[in-house]
């Protein structure tokens, strides 16, 4: 169960009205290691993982949704007001076909979000080490698109996402080292 | 209900630090097939060759659609 507070994780602010970045964007919203795919690869692992860090991916699950609607946020505000014409010169001209100027969970390109993206192998250490890669790679990427934007306040909000990637990252690792620690002790079931 | 006018319009929240100028009106097509539950018989028709070039040959079906702000030229919405 969840509780929802009708607030953001962090403030967004986006002065540029620039639509462009909005394509870019929606490769944290709906790619391969974007904020969609974290939380539901997080939430579903844990499952199926030692007792130990369950709530570790319970916590970090139900962030990444915290991010998913600041990024939606910040699409959102960029092409909300766009005429067809803007979308199209934002490259977005086949999100307006489809999609009016809703939003929707596909990357960059426009490829549709697919539960390929994620893995639930079993293994506790195959499963961390894919959640540590995801974090560092969806670091990666905000690190390029705060690189395609000159407007220093969205990239504020970029810049703090990038940075709880490299603490989720950190977070996983120590559940890496309980994870392996455990594997020596004795235990009576 | 809105027989003359086949949109709705809404009024979106409009922040105050919108990035863009922001639209204080958005509008949605209701097609006219919504207004029917089922339809009834011996409705009025158009002619035959006019049927044919609009696509229907009832004129309580007939919702045409005209792009809202021109793509090319103009920049009027709605």
């Amino acid at each position: 169960m969840w509780i929802y507070e009708k607030k953001l994780q962090y403030p967004v602010r986006v002065s540029k009205c620039d639509p462009r970045v909005a394509r870019y964007l929606v490769e944290q919203y709906g790619g391969a290691d974007g904020e969609l795919s974290a939380a539901l690869r997080y939430l579903n692992q844990r499952y199926s993982i030692p007792n130990k860090v369950i709530g570790l991916l319970t916590d970090i699950g139900t962030e990444e949704f915290a991010h998913l609607e600041m990024i939606a946020t910040m699409i959102y505000k960029l092409t909300k007001d766009a005429t067809p014409q803007q979308m199209e010169e934002a490259g977005l001209g086949p999100n307006y076909v489809i999609h009016d100027n809703g939003l929707f969970y596909n990357n960059s390109s426009g490829v549709p979000w697919t539960a390929a993206y994620i893995q639930a192998k079993g293994d506790p250490l195959a499963d961390l080490y894919e959640d540590i890669a995801a974090e560092e790679k969806a670091r990666a990427t905000y690190q390029w698109i705060i690189d395609m934007t000159d407007d220093v306040d969205l990239q504020d909000g970029l810049k703090f996402l990038r940075e709880r990637e490299i603490v989720h990252a950190m977070r996983f690792k120590e559940a890496v080292e309980i994870i392996k620690a455990d594997q020596g002790t004795r235990k009576i079931f | 209900m809105n027989a003359t006018k086949p949109t709705r319009d809404w009024y979106p929240f409009v922040g105050p630090f919108d990035p863009c100028p922001p639209k204080y009106v958005k509008s949605y097509y209701v097609p006219p097939n919504e207004l029917i539950p089922y339809q009834p018989m011996n409705l009025p028709q158009f002619s035959l060759p006019e049927a044919l070039r609009l696509g229907t040959l009832w004129p309580a079906l007939y919702g045409p659609y005209e792009a809202r702000s021109s793509m090319r030229g103009q920049q009027s919405d709605e």
